[in-house]
């Protein structure tokens, strides 16, 4: 219910809360929305010994659609971006997956960024980041930006790529090269549940109708987020169509390996893979092509 | 830690401990006790306060944090002129039941309706589903907010469907509903 | 919501009384809303006193184990910390056990052996709740396992661990066995019956998870004896005598008050644990010592609802008249047999599972188990297992239906009892008091548009559109039914006791020299709207303003003895005591009218609030009466206008109704919305119609989260699933489906202003008509039972002829 004791700080900038991270080391923790962080604090399951509080850093706040990326940075709040025309605009995977975060009061809150950071195997986040392609940022006191593949960011569960000291001040998702579309389809019990399954699809159409880049993952299926790589190689240069998709999601549904649990049985959770991802591909060729 | 955040428009100057959560420091620290506590999880909304305007869980945000913050609880919603419309609604349209859940529930309606000022049911149960209520359904919560939606448009509610409009004897509110709407979302 | 009705006053006649006076039937606006929308109300955490201590409980982490060692030193030595408590010391005050409302023993703290995961272990009591919890996990305590008991058909296997091995005599896991009703009668009915249907169906455990958690603070006055305990209580009167008996306090010593109470739907019946330390705590320190549960407390070791394992079967005639029921439970008690309901009743009020219907015969047998998981299993607006019975009953018609090819609602009217047969001797000793089952069930059918909804069902089912127009994508259409009715009002005292204290309520009532009054009684709102209803019913006798009525709950020193408020007992009882005491007062203002007009008492007529001489336009109001009775008195009459009555109710009172669930259910995922649902409730007279409404939908919902997502589970060792909000699923705005409400009216006929109660009724009836419609919906795919609740991964299993571990 409460809290261990912890010091506390509250940095103006980032080169003041990158200074503390490096003088912290491990047990200095980022404090951003929280959402995720102060729950497990009250549970004691974690008891961070200093928290740098980033809240008041300007520059760390926005989403801004610049240079050929939608860049969001690690004060953007879900409800930021799920309130955000230029997100819709630039990426509709994004701007539907933060409809379905939590809920509407955790989303005023907590952060993108932040969420990514954490590495909850069941957090909706990194499954839409894996299917968009993103890319992390991240500095450190005295180094420049690491630019990290998103791919290589989530390493396990609650861990990431960060070294001590770093932190993540944005992600970077590219804007579509042609026609896109995308979704992303969360199976909860309830508002504020975690998915019992989740399928983030992102598609671009090339000139030609053909498919020219498709991005699949999910959650809540695999002891990680997890994209699928040889359904999107199948959609990759081929033109869409039902049984394509059908192919897509069955492959989905194979490549995933669901623990039974309260929420359902393995097969039921690997049958509602194939037919969410089925829906989401439905839907992304939808939006595309009338992007188009 | 010493931290100054306004809450209600009266700054209030303590020494807290960092992991003083801000619900805590509200009912414990200054005797605000209308924020109500009804898990460990961050599930229920019951805490819900207005921070910079925003409706959030105040179990999940540490006091430090809110130091040079407006934070806006249900001691607040009522101005100068009466109670605030939501609060007004809630009465009428009978949004309350125990009353464990409802000062979260007016504060995230007003924060609603300052934003989007003629909800559907959807929006408004959209809105709402950050926090339980396990004696009402739900029904009369929602017909409360759109009722003081129409309230602060200026439009006279009509509900056929609430029996009689009775309010026998005198109110026992002076100035209900408020005259002007009360500014709660982004003060 | 739309309230589709025709408006209760053409049903129940339009009220007697102007809007100023505000009697029986105005939807009076809630005179308490006042503080609970300023955030204003005074609950139970809001206490403060000087010099407060706080207590926090150390719980066992494992189901069953023992305890091999307790260390408290280096918890004690901590900052802020001014006690620690364990079982040992609690003994030492003979305070280490207590009774529970059932007849068996509880432990306090546990000292030989944990017998669920969530016991309380040791208290550390701290100048901040915070120092507190830090103290806790200093707190070493070892334990040796011990084999966990997770089911009842695992407790009662020879061989069984045995849980109780601290009671002397007890010797298995079986906590009792009953049984009602007639077995040979029964039996020689199934055996010449034409057709048995069977069913059976697990009622899963869940929790009334009132949104505020329980809690005391204990103030024992060291130099006055006085024990002030502000507790979240349903029952204070009954907790005030538990209390003196269990902690040897001299009950005028004791001064329970309730504070506001943010829901209880039984989960504030029992006594738990903490409150006991807490007061013993406070008794030793000589402190007020103040304990609030967390919701994980809450959810692990609080009375949780249900949990019965039930069989039922129903014997039909030819002609698919049922003609006798036959059902047999297993109860999950859980470590200690804990139910709070009427002492006679082991299995509560279960043997109503004859329900609506018309059955000669019936039998019912009950047996408990202990189990290691937390006591409890009345509670959450069950009317003492009415829940359970009605859902049994109404599953059995459905499946019946489904098996003979019947419309379920046909099945329904062929069976029911007849508005003429009441008052209706059931076949397990009820009598009925009315009702109109054929009444209510044809209002919802017309409500819902039952036959078009059975006709786009047809088209949608078989491959064709959707309900809506749209194209057929797989999606199945289900129609669901209850018609419940329901017992409440207990009790009458030949029958009906709770620990001995029979289950009368009572209601004092003073009017003021200005006219005003205090209405003082033994019941309990826990936001119910008390205030606002009771004030109603003295306004509707004795023609006061019901908003010059004050009404008074919860303080034992200043209230009359009282059961309290569960089972939907307040309107049938604490409402009947009220409406008597204030005809009591009109009797005697009858009198002093007579005096001040100087007329015959018998001359005089009586209108809400005015006594006039026949005939004449000469009359006295009730204010002038009321200044008289301290002013201007007959000779030989005694001042004052106040009476106080203890209601012993005759009978109790049966509340019915129709409810019809439309869904639609995605066979991909196994998802189930609610396209329609319209519940017609007959309450009998309603007091106060938009509060009886605001029940209504409160109930609906709560059936809806029980059917659709809420449920506390176990794995095999114990681990309690479902002991925070993240696994014990709540539904929130979103998932909650609209209701539309219908009503008839078909009053009480022993209850003196024809009021039964309604606070359970939709929890009663709705669960079973949520599982009918999607099991309707899948009928013809070979689905016959889904066990709630309906998660999605259980109707995609039962689709895909997959067992599914709950």
């Amino acid at each position: 219910m409460h809290p261990a004791a912890f010091a506390y700080s509250a940095p103006g900038t980032l080169d003041e809360a990158l200074r503390s991270l490096h003088e912290l080391g491990d047990d200095g923790r980022v404090l951003a929305g929280g959402q995720s962080l102060i729950p497990m604090m009250k549970l004691r399951l974690a008891e961070p010994g200093h928290l740098v509080d980033i809240n008041g850093i300007a520059e760390l706040a926005g989403v801004h659609a610049e240079d050929g990326y939608l860049r969001i940075g690690a004060l953007a709040r879900h409800a930021d971006v799920a309130a955000s025309p230029v997100v819709r605009a630039a990426n509709p995977t994004v701007w539907t997956a933060a409809q379905w975060v939590a809920d509407p009061l955790v989303r005023n809150r907590g952060t993108v960024c932040g969420s990514v950071a954490h590495c909850d195997p069941e957090g909706d986040w990194n499954s839409v980041m894996l299917a968009v392609g993103a890319t992390v940022v991240a500095r450190s006191a005295g180094g420049g930006e690491r630019l990290i593949p998103h791919r290589e960011f989530v390493v396990d569960y609650f861990t990431n790529a960060l070294e001590t000291g770093e932190m993540v001040t944005e992600i970077r998702v590219p804007s579509s090269t042609g026609p896109a579309g995308g979704t992303y389809l969360k199976l909860e019990r309830k508002v504020g549940d975690y998915a019992t399954v989740g399928v983030a699809v992102h598609l671009v159409l090339a000139l030609d109708g053909r498919i020219g880049r498709a991005g699949i993952a999910l959650t809540a299926v695999s002891p990680r987020n997890l994209a699928v790589p040889e359904a999107e190689q199948l959609l990759v240069g081929a033109e869409p169509g039902p049984e394509l998709f059908a192919q897509a999601a069955d492959v989905a549904a194979r490549s995933c390996s669901p623990d039974s649990d309260v929420r359902g049985p393995a097969d039921y959770k690997r049958a509602v893979v194939a037919a969410y991802t089925r829906r989401a591909l439905d839907a992304a060729l939808a939006q595309a092509r009338a992007a188009a | 830690m010493q931290i100054t955040v306004t809450v209600n428009g009266v700054q209030h100057a303590h020494d807290v401990e960092p992991r003083t959560l801000l619900v805590d420091h509200l009912r414990t620290g200054l005797g605000l006790t209308g924020t109500h506590i009804g898990c460990d999880t961050t599930s229920c909304g019951a805490c819900t306060v207005l921070l910079d305007g925003r409706p959030v869980k105040s179990c999940t945000v540490f006091a430090v944090q809110a130091d040079g913050r407006q934070v806006r609880t249900v001691e607040g919603l009522k101005g100068p002129d009466g109670l605030h419309p939501v609060q007004a609604a809630f009465k009428e349209h009978h949004g309350l039941q125990c009353g464990f859940c409802t000062s979260g529930m007016m504060l995230v309606g007003a924060a609603l309706l300052a934003e989007n000022p003629d909800p559907d049911e959807d929006e408004v149960r959209w809105a709402l589903s950050g926090n339980l209520c396990r004696c009402t359904g739900y029904v009369n919560i929602v017909k409360a907010v759109r009722a003081a939606g129409a309230t602060l448009r200026g439009e006279a509610t009509t509900d056929p469907a609430a029996g009689d409009d009775v309010n026998a004897g005198e109110s026992a509110v002076p100035g209900t509903p408020a005259a002007t709407p009360v500014p709660v979302a982004g003060d | 919501m739309t309230t589709v009705h025709e408006p209760v006053h053409e049903l129940q006649g339009s009220p007697r009384t102007s809007a100023t006076i505000c009697g029986v039937g105005h939807s009076m606006r809630r005179k308490e809303d006042d503080r609970f929308i300023q955030g204003a109300g005074r609950y139970l955490d809001d206490v403060v006193l000087p010099g407060m201590l706080h207590m926090a409980i150390l719980r066992s982490p494992v189901a069953h184990a023992r305890i091999v060692s307790i260390d408290t030193s280096a918890a004690a030595a901590a900052e802020g910390v001014v006690a620690v408590v364990t079982g040992e010391m609690l003994a030492g005050y003979n305070l280490a056990w207590m009774p529970t409302l059932s007849g068996d023993t509880q432990a306090v703290l546990a000292t030989d052996k944990v017998r669920f995961q969530g016991q309380e272990v040791a208290a550390v009591v701290a100048t901040d709740p915070y120092l507190a919890h830090d103290a806790l996990q200093l707190v070493e305590v070892e334990y040796e396992d011990l084999p966990a008991i997770t089911t009842p058909q695992q407790a009662i296997e020879p061989g069984a661990v045995l849980i109780r091995d601290e009671k002397p005599g007890q010797t298995d896991n079986v906590a009792y066995t009953w049984e009602a009703g007639d077995r040979e009668l029964t039996d020689a009915a199934f055996a010449r019956a034409a057709h048995v249907v069977s069913l059976g169906t697990h009622y899963p455990r869940s929790h009334p998870a009132p949104l505020e958690t329980c809690g005391t603070v204990a103030d024992v006055n060291p130099i006055t004896g006085q024990a002030t305990i502000y507790l979240t209580s349903q029952a204070p009167h009954a907790h005030r005598t538990l209390f003196a008996l269990v902690a040897g306090l001299p009950e005028e010593n004791i001064r329970i008050i309730t504070c506001d109470i943010g829901g209880g739907f039984g989960n504030k019946v029992p006594i738990y644990p903490g409150y006991v330390i807490a007061t013993a705590a406070s008794l030793v320190i000589g402190k007020p010592v103040k304990w609030v549960e967390s919701r994980s407390e809450n959810l692990i070791s609080t009375g949780f609802a249900r949990d019965y394992h039930m069989s039922g079967e129903l014997a039909f005639d030819a002609d698919h008249r049922v003609i006798a029921m036959r059902a047999s439970i297993l109860s999950d008690q859980g470590a200690f047999y804990a139910d709070a309901q009427p002492s006679k009743f082991r299995a509560g009020l279960f043997h109503i599972c004859t329900g609506s219907y018309d059955i000669g015969a019936a039998h019912v047998t009950a047996k408990g188990a202990y189990t290691n998981k937390a006591p409890g299993g009345v509670a959450y607006r069950c009317s003492f297992r009415v829940t359970e019975a009605s859902f049994l009953v109404e599953r059995l018609m459905d499946v019946a239906a489904h098996e003979f090819g019947i419309d379920p609602a046909d099945l329904r009217a062929k069976n029911f009892i007849r508005k003429d047969q009441f008052p209706y001797l059931s076949a397990t000793g009820f009598v009925y008091d009315s009702g109109d089952y054929h009444g209510a069930l044809d209002v919802a059918k017309q409500l819902v548009d039952y036959d078009g909804w059975r006709a786009k069902q047809a088209v949608q089912n078989a491959g064709g559109v959707r309900h809506d127009g749209s194209p057929g994508d797989g999606r199945l259409l289900g129609i669901g039914l209850a018609s419940f009715t329901e017992v409440v009002g207990a009790g009458n005292s030949k029958d009906f006791d709770i620990v001995g204290i029979k289950m009368f309520d009572s209601a004092e009532l003073r009017v003021h020299p200005t006219g005003k009054a205090i209405l003082k009684l033994g019941v309990q709102s826990q936001g119910q709207g008390h205030e606002t209803t009771f004030a109603q019913i003295v306004a509707e006798e004795l023609g006061l303003p019901a908003m010059d009525v004050k009404v008074q709950e919860g303080d034992t020193d200043n209230t009359p003895y009282g059961l309290g408020t569960y089972a939907s007992r307040s309107t049938p009882v604490g409402g009947a005591a009220t409406a008597m005491v204030a005809r009591k007062l009109r009797e005697k203002a009858r009198l002093l009218a007579a005096h001040l007009l100087e007329a015959d008492p018998g001359d005089l007529e009586w209108e809400p609030g005015r006594f006039t001489v026949s005939g004449t336009d000469r009359s006295v109001s009730i204010q002038d009466i009321a200044f008289a009775a301290y002013t201007n008195l007959p000779d030989g009459m005694e001042a004052g206008l106040e009476g106080v009555t203890y209601y012993d109710p005759p009978n109790m009172t049966y509340p019915f109704g129709s409810y019809v669930v439309v869904t639609e259910v995605d066979p991909a995922d196994g998802t189930w919305k609610v396209l329609d649902m319209v519940a017609v409730d007959d309450c009998g007279v309603r007091i106060n119609p938009m509060i009886v409404d605001g029940q209504i939908t409160g109930g609906l919902t709560e059936g809806f989260a029980k059917a659709n997502m809420q449920w506390i589970t176990f794995d095999d060792d114990g681990n309690c699933i479902g002991s925070t909000f993240m696994d014990y699923l709540v539904p929130t705005a979103w998932e909650t489906p609209r209701f539309r409400l219908g009503a008839t009216v078909t009053p009480s006929p022993h209850h003196p202003i024809g009021a039964k109660g309604v606070g359970e009724s939709a929890t009663v009836g709705s669960p079973a008509a949520y599982v009918n419609a999607v099991v309707d919906a899948l009928w013809s795919h070979g689905v016959r039972s889904i066990d709630m609740p309906v998660l999605p991964h259980r109707v995609w299993g039962a689709l895909n002829g997959i067992e599914v571990r709950p």
